[in-house]
């Protein structure tokens, strides 16, 4: 796609005014690093806080029109593993939209709105590359009475992460201090500029995801930015530090073939939902791939060496079998040491099990470890 | 001793006939940090334009490849343990590796410094 075809965030020239090295995703120009590189932007997210355009993803949301929070949690309960309907206003969940199969067609970000008389509207975030198909799927399949409406056009969404995020938003608002992990607030960030500021992200820190108007983000943004310890961040250290996290990147370790069990995402399913009488999309997929023990399943990867295991390479058993392949893989900033996920038979999967990864036609010496890598830091009271 | 650059941003730096070859200050900047850097082993015979060595940075794998036909002399030990050389000293401590050249030919393919410049202000 030639660049002037790719779409722009209201954030564009904020990019271009920090020096950031623009590059196409998911259909956007968008900053992979700015004048820090990746590195040190990696680094300084992890030790300060680190400033996010992430306004290429997908909002919108789902209500009801007899303005019931359980019609419209029933609804989207048919489309995802988790348990929605009991969720309290102003709490949010982590789920898949999956396809018949139990596929993944996208993950996403569940979240009841706490606002008085908005109560009974679902927010959802979902991913700038799938966005158009996931808003024409959960669409057609909506119950008659229940509505989507999509806010692509006129909000943005940023996320400031790291362990002085909490300190710096909470200047701007000084009820954002007790919210916890996975749940949100609507409130004013400036007497001008209203948020709904949720405490989540994507790189395993505290840290939170605020959207707002498009007409405000460049305002609250230039806000932000004020500070002296944050930096705006670029795409290149958001997948570095979503991996160390051990969090699943869509179109890379998660797919339309792929269920939530083989991607180590039964955190994400209750119970209750894990149950033979269950009725959503893929629900047979993922009661057989539970049961299944040798289907495969997505693990952490220490490499022994220093030599980073890309994306696509080949996983072997200690006879020299093919058991698996990479999906996300590079060099861990934090730990100073290759890291890397991939899929394994089933029968591999146990932490500590020796593996060898086939990098430039050598056999290197690897481990399934536990994820995430580094320690996550999310604030739970 | 004169240097001579290739279109894929390596240089090469010879006297008489052993080259000391590396990768352009441009180069580095654009791959990025470098946090592994493999090398080929001493004595190994290269063919011009086959590759030399590989170079991880945080976002993913580039090759090197040699500017001239040759044999590996040496290597640079340093960048075993400090990658990072590449990106704080790409003209100098960061080399890669020292070829005798086996066909000084090779070299009329190259680029000089000025001509580099001018190509990559082009591209």
């Amino acid at each position: 796609m030639p660049d002037n075809d790719l779409l722009k965030t209201k954030l564009y020239d904020i990019h271009l005014s920090n020096n950031a090295v623009m590059v196409p995703f998911a259909g956007y120009n968008m900053p992979l690093h700015y004048d820090l590189g990746i590195l040190k932007e990696h680094l300084h997210t992890r030790s300060k806080a680190g400033l996010f355009d992430v306004s290429h993803m997908g909002q919108c949301f789902l209500y009801s029109d007899d303005l019931s929070f359980l019609s419209v949690a029933k609804a989207l309960e048919a489309l995802i593993p988790a348990e929605i309907s009991n969720l309290e206003p102003g709490k949010q969940k982590y789920s898949q939209l999956l396809n018949s199969d139990g596929g993944i067609i996208d993950d996403l970000m569940i979240g009841r709105l706490g606002f008085e008389g908005q109560e009974h509207k679902l927010y959802l975030v979902v991913n700038a590359g799938k966005k158009l198909e996931d808003f024409e799927y959960i669409k057609k399949n909506l119950p008659e009475g229940v509505n989507i409406d999509i806010a692509d056009d006129s909000l943005s969404l940023i996320s400031l992460q790291g362990p002085e995020a909490s300190e710096i938003l909470t200047g701007l608002n000084s009820s954002i201090a007790d919210l916890l992990f996975m749940s949100s607030v609507d409130v004013p960030l400036t007497p001008n500029i209203w948020g709904h500021v949720s405490r989540s992200g994507y790189t395993g820190e505290d840290g939170f995801e605020i959207s707002v108007k498009n007409s405000d983000v460049r305002s609250l943004v230039n806000i932000l930015l004020q500070n002296e310890d944050v930096e705006m961040i670029g795409l290149g250290a958001r997948d570095s530090l979503r991996l160390e996290a051990g969090l699943c990147l869509y179109g890379q370790d998660i797919d339309e073939n792929i269920s939530p069990i083989e991607a180590g995402l039964i955190w994400s399913i209750q119970k209750s939902r894990r149950l033979p009488n269950m009725q959503y999309k893929g629900v047979k997929r993922i009661i057989a791939d539970i049961q299944n023990v040798n289907s495969k399943r997505l693990v952490g990867i220490r490499p022994e060496g220093k030599v980073p295991a890309r994306a696509g390479t080949e996983i072997q058993d200690a006879e020299g079998n093919q058991i698996g392949l990479v999906t996300s893989g590079g060099y861990s900033p934090t730990l100073g040491c290759p890291i890397a996920m991939g899929y394994v038979n089933g029968k591999f999967k146990k932490v500590g099990t020796p593996i060898n990864l086939v990098i430039r036609n050598k056999s290197m010496p690897a481990s399934v470890v536990k994820v995430p890598f580094v320690s996550t830091k999310y604030y739970r009271g | 001793m004169s240097v001579y650059y290739t279109k894929d941003h390596e240089w090469i730096r010879v006297s008489q006939n052993i080259g000391v070859v590396g990768i352009s200050s441009h180069a580095a900047t654009q791959l990025g940090d470098v946090v592994y850097v493999e090398l080929p082993e001493l004595g190994k015979k290269l063919i011009k334009g086959e590759e030399l060595a590989v170079v991880e940075s945080v976002k993913a794998a580039s090759e090197v490849y040699s500017p001239v036909a040759g044999e590996v002399l040496s290597v640079n030990e340093t960048l075993e343990d400090q990658p990072q050389t590449v990106n704080e000293s790409p003209d100098d401590g960061g080399w890669f590796v020292k070829i005798s050249i086996s066909d000084m030919n090779d070299l009329e393919s190259l680029m000089s410094q000025d001509e580099y410049s001018a190509y990559c202000i082009g591209s």
